[in-house]
């Protein structure tokens, strides 16, 4: 017999009990955000240790990209720096100086290409524009400039010697 | 577990999970901005970021455990006992 004779039959032979059932899965629940939370820490601690490794600026090659007078007024050269898979664009500007910046937009990494038109460079994934002058960022979602390649000009052979990161918009 | 401990749980779990979800967004702003600037080139904003993620979490943690504490102290979830039908195979007849 039962204790409860105001329980209904069905209720004590049906073996799940909803209301704890509920509470369990919500502590789960609660359970995992708790190690969600943990996550997060560990990555903020990923970041703070890769700061740490980062501190020392570490050391361009120096690395000949081009000459001056192969490179047209309005035209690019694409070239890596500093490595392989780094790929880089060097630019003439109409006025004769010379730029280079990472083709990698800081949005979503598509190549931008220099548009000699309206003299910017250009990300065709999401309409981001750069300024060709110091890779800051004239319009778009990139939410930081392109990194700028420092170039030595040694008569007329054109070197990359760094790369500068660029600060946030 | 009687009606009223049974309300006091769920409200309780249920208020921590609120908390923790509001401690989790602050988290996840705090790794975006500060993957933004490590990308940008500023180094210094990981390690204050860092600890304060970790206060986060540990208070994060700390909510849970008092859930935990809570259960403790109102005794164990009582589960159905009895009943004839196949999933309860085993248990006394009544």
């Amino acid at each position: 017999m039962t204790d409860k004779p105001d329980t209904p039959v069905w209720r004590e032979e049906f073996s799940v009990q909803a209301p704890e059932d509920a509470y369990v899965l919500r502590r789960q629940f609660t359970k995992f955000l708790v190690l969600t939370s943990l996550g997060m820490a560990c990555g903020n601690g990923w970041i703070w240790m890769r700061s740490l490794l980062a501190r020392e600026a570490p050391a361009y090659p120096e690395q000949a990209i081009g000459r001056v007078s192969e490179i047209a007024a309005g035209s690019v050269k694409l070239f890596s720096y500093p490595g392989p898979n780094d790929p880089c664009i060097l630019l003439r500007r109409p006025d004769g100086s010379l730029a280079a910046f990472s083709q990698k937009c800081t949005h979503l990494s598509c190549a931008v290409y220099y548009a000699a038109a309206r003299d910017r460079l250009e990300c065709p994934c999401h309409e981001g524009y750069f300024s060709p002058a110091d890779g800051r960022v004239l319009q778009g979602p990139p939410p930081r400039p392109l990194p700028r390649i420092a170039l030595r000009i040694d008569g007329d052979e054109v070197f990359a010697v760094g790369v500068e990161e660029g600060a946030a918009s | 577990v009687n009606p009223l401990e049974r309300r006091r749980r769920r409200v309780a779990i249920e208020a921590v999970m609120v908390c923790i979800v509001v401690l989790l967004m602050v988290q996840m702003w705090l790794l975006t901005a500060t993957l933004e600037a490590y990308l940008a080139g500023h180094r210094d904003p990981a390690g204050p970021a860092f600890a304060f993620s970790l206060v986060l979490a540990a208070i994060a943690g700390t909510l849970y455990l008092l859930v935990g504490r809570l259960d403790r102290a109102s005794g164990p979830t009582e589960r159905p006992q009895g009943g004839s039908g196949p999933w309860m195979m085993g248990n006394e007849p009544r």
